[in-house]
C-alpha cells in the first residue's frame, strides 16, 4: 500500500503550492527585543474577513474547497442541510472546517454518508455536525472550525479561527 | 459546542532555550519527547536564526513537521522557583516514535500545574490530614510522624501482616527504578511485608507467571522485530489504541510494505514480503479495521473468538502445526527440555495444589497432553475451522525455499485479564517455542504491556505464591493500617462496590475516632485510632499526586511529584531505558516517592528508637537520599542485572533513545545493551533450556464466571480506549477529554439497544449479583448480540463494581469474562448531547 505516501505528497504540495504568495493581513510575529517606541501590539490576533464563497454556490453535503486565513491554509465550506452548531447562513446549516489534520498535518477527505472528515494518515475522524469534534484521533485538539458571517446577499465570509492551525505558530502569519 | 481552546498564537522557543530528554509517561511504548524551557519574559523570532526550530516560522510548515507544537503542548510552569515557558514536543530523532506524538502522550505539557493557565490544580501540593472532620493541611513532619506512629502500633499488636500495602509496581510516572526501590526497599527490605498488591489487581504477583515458569521472559524482542516479522499474531490486544506508536511506527510499515527494504538488509536471502497480520479478538477493535486499511482484508485474519476461550485456539494451533511438521526441530533440541526430562518435571511434587504451577514439560509431552483438533477447536471457540487452518499457516507454514516463517507473538489484557490466565500464557508461549520463534529477527513472545516498567525492588520472595488476597482479607476485616501508593482499588480492582462498602466502613471508625481528639494530643490521637483499629477500624495513608476516590476514605494524604518534576528512570516494551530529566518543580512540597518512603523510614526509626525497639529500628537504617539519584544509584544501579555500567550522566548523554536492558558494558562513553533476549538459545532457567506447558481446557475458571455468564444477557467486556491515560487519573482534570468523555461509554449493538428502548448516549444501568454501574450507551453495528465493551476503570461509572471476586490460582483476577444485565436509567444528560456517536472506524 502506497497510498500514504502518496498522501504526504499530495499534503506537501498542497501546503508549497501556496507558499510565497503574501498572506492578506499578515502580522509580524513579535520579534525577540522589543524595539522602543514601537505601537503596542493587540492582545488579540487580528483575522482577515474573507469572501469564501455565495451560499448560491453550495449544495448540500458537496464540499468547496477554499483556503482561509491565507492561501496555504487548506478548508472546506460544506452545506449541511440540518441546523447544527456554529452553523451559519438562514437555515444555520453551513460550516467551514480547516482540512489539515491537527495530529501530523495530513489532509482531511470528506465522507458524505456520515458527513465527517477523514485522515488518511493515522485514520483520525471529525464531527462536521458536531463543530469538528474528533470523533477518534490522535490530534490533542479539535478540528478548527471558522467563524462564517453570511451577508445580505448570500455572500459568506470568514472572519475567525477556533483553533491553532496545523503547521503554525501563529494561524495569521 | 465542542471544545475549543481558542489558541491562535504560541510563543516561540528561542534559540537559547533549554532542552531536556523527555519519555513519554504515559504507556509501555516510552515515546522520545523533548522538553524545551525558557524564561517567562522571553520569547524566539520568526526567522530561522531566532529561534530553536531553525525554519522560518512566517510560512506554512509541511505535513509531519518537527516545526509546530500544539496548544497541549505549552504551558507555563515553575522550574527552580521560577515561572518559565514548557514546550514538550514529540522528539523526530527517538527511534521508538520518529517524531509520533499521541492524544495521550501530547498533551504532557497541558497535563502540568499551572497556576498561571489554570491547568491541574487538583495536584495535592502539601500534606493533607483528617482534622476536624475534613481534610486539611499540615507539613511533612507532622504528617509522617502521625503515620510512623499508627504504623508502629499496629505492628506492635498485629506483627507486619498488620500493615497492608497497595504499591505500583510499574515505570513512567509515579513509578520508575527510583520510586520502585524506595518504596520495595522500605517494605521488602527495613519490613517483610506480606499483605502487599500492585495497582491494578489485588495481589502482589507477576501478570504472566507462566511464561517466566517457561523460562521466557516476557519481554525479549525489540520493537524493529514488528517490522521484520513475516506474520504478527495480536492476541486480546488492541495496540492502535494501547500502543498507539508501537503500532504506528513499527506494525503499519510492516503491513504497508514500507519495510520491506529493512528485510531485505537484515535478513539477506531469504523470501520476503509485506506482513500479514492474525488478529485474535472477540471484538472489531479499530486496530482491526486500521490493520485492513493499510495491509488489505485478504492479509488481515480476525479471529473474533468466544470470549475467554483463547486457550483452546492455541492449542489447536500447536497441534496442528505439530502434526504438519511445521516446527523448528533443531531450536527445540537445543533450547527446550529434552523428553527425558520433561517426564520428571512432570511428576515433580507439589503439582495439582493451589499455587502449584500446571506441569512444565518437553515439547512431545505438552504436544501430546494439549492435543485438540480443528473441529473441537471451531465449536468451542466458535471460529470457522478454514480460519484456524489459515492462522496455522500463516503463522508455521515454511516460505519458499523451506524457509521457516518469522512470526511475532503480542499479547495484553485480553490474555492477562483474560480467562485462564496462566494456562492461557502457556499455551501461546508453547506455540513461540515450538516454531523456534523467540530471542530471532522477526520474532519474539511479549506482552505489549501497560505501563512502562521500572521495577528494582528486594527480593519479594517473602510474599509467597499464591500470595495474598489482599483487596479479599481487607474486606474480611484484617490489617490495621493501609500505606497506599498511586493506587486507586475504588476503580481498578474487582469486586468494587464491595470493597468500598467495608473500606469506606473500617476507615469511617476511624475519622469518627479521630474527631474525639484535638489534633495537637498526639499520643490521645493514636490511642483514639488505636482504639479504632482494634474495632475493626482501618488507618489509610495515601500518597499520589490527585486527590483518588480511594483517598476520599484516608485519613493522610502525601503529595508526590511525577516524572519531569524529578529525574525518573524506565523501560518500555523493548527494554529501552531512558531518563527523563527534571525540567520543572513538583507543585508545593510534593516529593518524589523514593524521597517519601526516605522520610517515613526515618520517622519509623526514630519512632521504634523511641518505644525502645532498637533491632527494629535498625532496620530502617540506610535511607539517607536527598535525592532522587541517590535511590537510583543505591537501587538500580547497585543491585539490577547491568546497573553498575548505568548512571544519570550516561543516561543523559544517550537521549531519547537509552540503550535496550540488561546493559552489558561500556564503550566510548556509551552504555552497550542488548537488542533481544535468548538470541544464544539459552533461557532464564538453571540449565537454560526453555520448557513447554502442559495446558488443558476447562472451561470458565474463575469461581462464579460460568454461573454469571448463564444467568445475565449480557457480556461486559471492557478496557482502555485512545483518549484516556490509565484510570484518568489525570485526565478527569483535562476538559479536552472530559468534554469528549464525561462518562465512561459502552459498546452495544444497534439491535440491542433498540430491544432495551435506549438511544445513543442514554445513561444505561449495568447490573449483576455483584453491583451496579453506569455508562452512555455508544451505538456499535460491528459489536455482536449480546456482547459489549465498557470503558474500564473510569470515574463516572466505575466497570470493576460488576466483576466479581474470581480469581485464578496465582489470584490474577479476570476481568474480563463479566456478564451482566442492562437497563436505560435516563435519557441522554446533556453533556452527552454534545457527543458525536458516529462510528470511530476510519473508511475510505
Ligand atoms: S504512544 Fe504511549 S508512550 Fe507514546 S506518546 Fe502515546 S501514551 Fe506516550
Amino acid at each position: 500500500m502506497k497510498g500514504c505516501d502518496l498522501m504526504v505528497e499530495v499534503g506537501r504540495r498542497r501546503f508549497l503550492g501556496g507558499l510565497g504568495v503574501a498572506a492578506a493581513g499578515a502580522a509580524a510575529s513579535a520579534a525577540t527585543a522589543p524595539q522602543a517606541g514601537a505601537a503596542p501590539a493587540p492582545a488579540l490576533v487580528e483575522y482577515p474577513s474573507h469572501h469564501l464563497a455565495n451560499l448560491s454556490q453550495l449544495k448540500t453535503d458537496e464540499p468547496l474547497a477554499v483556503a482561509y486565513p491565507d492561501k496555504d491554509a487548506p478548508g472546506v465550506l460544506i452545506k449541511l442541510g440540518t441546523r447544527v452548531p456554529g452553523g451559519a447562513g438562514p437555515d444555520g446549516d453551513v460550516v467551514g472546517y480547516s482540512t489539515v489534520c491537527p495530529h501530523k498535518g495530513f489532509p482531511l477527505a470528506y465522507l458524505k454518508e456520515d458527513r465527517t472528515l477523514n485522515c488518511p494518515g493515522h485514520y483520525g475522524r471529525y464531527d462536521c455536525e458536531k463543530g469538528g469534534q474528533q470523533i477518534w484521533g490522535h490530534a490533542t485538539q479539535n478540528l478548527a472550525q471558522y467563524a462564517l458571517r453570511v451577508d445580505a446577499k448570500g455572500d459568506i465570509w470568514a472572519e475567525g479561527v477556533d483553533e491553532l492551525l496545523y503547521g503554525r505558530l501563529n494561524n495569521v502569519l | 459546542m465542542t471544545y475549543k481552546r481558542h489558541v491562535d498564537r504560541l510563543p516561540i522557543i528561542p534559540t537559547s532555550a533549554k532542552e531536556h530528554n523527555v519519555t513519554c509517561h504515559y504507556c509501555i511504548v516510552g515515546c522520545g519527547y523533548k522538553a524545551y524551557t525558557w524564561p517567562i519574559n522571553q520569547q524566539g523570532g520568526v526567522a530561522a536564526t531566532a529561534n530553536k526550530l531553525g525554519v522560518d516560522l512566517g510560512q506554512q510548515q509541511p505535513a509531519e513537521t518537527a516545526a509546530w507544537y500544539a496548544p497541549s503542548m505549552y504551558n507555563i510552569v515553575r522550574q527552580d522557583g521560577q515561572d518559565v515557558h514548557l514546550v514538550i514536543k514529540p522528539d523526530p530523532d527517538c527511534v521508538v516514535n520518529s517524531g509520533l506524538g499521541s492524544i495521550r502522550g501530547a498533551r504532557m505539557a497541558e497535563n502540568h500545574t499551572s497556576l498561571q493557565r489554570g491547568t491541574q490544580l487538583s495536584r495535592l501540593t502539601t500534606p493533607m490530614v483528617w482534622r476536624y472532620g475534613s481534610m486539611q493541611p499540615t507539613d511533612w513532619d507532622d504528617a509522617l510522624d502521625l503515620v510512623a506512629r499508627v504504623t508502629a502500633a499496629v505492628i506492635d499488636e498485629q506483627g507486619e501482616d498488620g500493615l497492608f500495602v497497595s504499591m505500583f509496581d510499574h515505570g513512567g510516572s509515579a513509578g520508575g527504578y527510583e520510586n520502585t526501590w524506595g518504596t520495595g526497599k522500605l517494605y521488602f527490605g527495613a519490613m517483610k511485608v506480606k499483605n502487599v498488591r500492585i495497582h491494578n489487581r489485588p495481589a502482589y504477583n507477576s501478570e504472566v507467571h507462566a511464561t517466566r515458569d517457561m523460562g521466557v521472559g516476557e519481554l525479549n524482542n525489540c520493537y524493529e522485530d514488528a517490522e521484520l516479522a513475516d506474520t504478527i499474531v495480536a492476541v486480546g490486544t488492541n495496540p492502535l489504541e494501547t500502543q498507539t506508536n508501537y503500532f504506528l511506527n513499527h506494525w503499519v510499515p510492516n503491513l504497508r510494505g514500507t519495510s520491506l527494504d529493512k528485510k531485505r538488509r537484515e535478513l539477506p536471502g531469504e523470501p520476503v514480503e509485506p506482513g500479514r497480520i492474525v488478529v485474535v479478538d472477540p471484538r472489531r477493535t479499530l486496530t482491526v479495521a486500521a490493520c485492513e486499511t493499510e495491509a488489505g482484508k485478504d492479509r488481515v485474519l480476525h479471529l473474533a473468538i468466544e470470549p475467554g476461550t483463547d486457550l483452546v485456539l492455541f492449542n489447536a494451533l500447536l497441534t496442528y502445526i505439530a502434526d504438519k511438521g511445521w516446527i523448528d526441530r533443531d531450536f527445540i533440541a537445543a533450547s527446550t527440555v529434552p523428553a527425558a526430562q520433561g517426564a520428571a518435571l512432570m511428576s515433580r511434587p507439589g503439582g495439582g495444589g493451589p499455587g502449584a504451577p500446571d506441569p512444565l514439560t518437553d515439547f512431545a509431552a505438552a504436544v501430546a497432553a494439549n492435543r485438540t483438533t480443528i473441529e473441537e477447536a471451531a465449536r468451542i471457540t466458535g471460529l470457522k475451522p478454514e480460519d484456524i487452518v489459515k492462522a496455522a499457516q500463516w503463522i508455521a507454514e515454511p516460505k519458499a525455499g523451506g524457509r521457516r516463517r518469522r512470526t511475532m507473538i503480542g499479547y495484553e489484557k485480553g490474555i492477562i485479564w483474560g480467562n485462564d490466565n496462566y494456562r492461557t500464557n502457556g499455551a501461546i508461549v508453547n506455540l513461540a517455542l515450538a516454531t523456534g520463534n523467540v530471542g530471532r529477527p522477526g520474532g519474539g513472545v511479549v506482552r505489549l504491556g501497560g505501563h512502562q516498567e521500572g521495577y528494582s525492588r528486594p527480593s519479594d520472595a517473602h510474599v509467597g505464591r499464591p500470595a495474598a488476597y489482599v483487596d479479599k482479607l481487607l474486606i474480611e476485616g484484617r490489617g490495621g493500617v493501609h500505606h497506599v501508593w498511586a493506587c486507586d482499588h475504588y476503580k481498578t480492582t474487582l469486586n468494587a462496590m464491595k470493597f468500598k462498602q467495608v473500606y469506606k466502613r473500617r476507615t469511617d471508625m476511624v475519622k469518627d475516632a479521630m474527631n474525639t481528639v484535638p489534633w495537637g494530643d498526639r499520643q490521645a490521637m493514636v490511642d483514639a485510632i488505636m482504639t479504632a483499629i482494634r474495632q475493626g477500624g482501618l488507618f489509610s495513608v495515601d500518597v499520589d499526586i490527585v486527590p483518588t476516590q480511594i483517598g476520599q476514605a484516608s485519613h493522610v494524604w502525601l503529595p508526590a511529584a511525577i516524572a519531569g518534576e524529578m529525574n525518573l528512570t524506565s523501560m518500555n516494551g523493548e527494554r529501552r531505558m531512558r531518563l527523563t530529566e527534571r525540567y520543572m518543580d513538583p507543585p508545593g512540597s510534593a516529593l518524589p516517592d523514593c524521597l517519601i518512603a526516605a522520610r517515613l523510614a526515618k520517622a519509623m526509626e526514630r519512632v521504634l528508637r523511641e518505644r525502645g525497639k532498637t533491632a527494629y529500628a535498625d532496620q530502617f537504617e540506610g535511607f539517607d537520599w536527598t535525592t532522587e539519584e541517590d535511590a537510583f544509584l543505591d537501587g538500580y544501579h547497585k543491585h539490577e542485572k547491568g546497573g553498575e555500567h548505568v548512571t544519570y550522566a550516561r543516561l543523559r548523554a544517550m537521549g531519547t533513545n537509552g540503550f535496550q536492558e540488561p546493559a552489558t558494558g561500556v564503550q566510548d562513553g556509551r552504555i552497550v545493551g542488548t537488542r533481544r533476549l535468548y538470541t544464544d538459545g539459552r533461557f532464564s532457567t538453571k540449565d537454560g533450556k526453555a520448557r513447554f506447558m502442559i495446558t488443558p481446557w476447562r472451561g470458565l475458571q474463575a469461581a462464579g464466571k460460568a454461573e454469571q455468564k448463564a444467568r445475565f444477557a449480557f457480556l461486559i467486556n471492557n478496557g482502555r480506549t485512545n483518549m484516556v491515560w490509565q484510570n484518568a487519573f489525570m485526565d478527569q482534570y483535562s476538559e479536552f477529554v472530559m468534554d469528549r468523555m464525561p462518562y465512561p461509554f459502552i459498546e452495544m449493538n444497534p439491535d440491542d439497544m433498540k430491544e432495551l428502548g435506549v438511544a445513543a448516549g442514554d445513561l444505561v444501568e449495568i447490573h449483576n449479583d455483584v453491583g451496579s454501574t453506569q455508562a452512555i450507551a455508544q451505538p456499535t453495528p460491528s459489536a455482536k448480540r449480546r456482547q459489549t465493551f465498557m470503558l474500564f476503570a473510569y470515574p463516572t461509572g466505575v466497570q470493576g463494581n460488576v466483576i466479581n471476586g474470581g480469581v485464578n490460582e496465582l489470584v490474577i483476577p479476570n476481568y474480563k469474562q463479566t456478564w451482566a444485565d442492562i437497563r436505560k436509567l435516563a435519557a441522554a444528560p446533556e453533556a452527552a448531547r454534545r457527543l458525536s456517536f458516529k462510528s470511530p472506524e476510519y473508511r475510505t
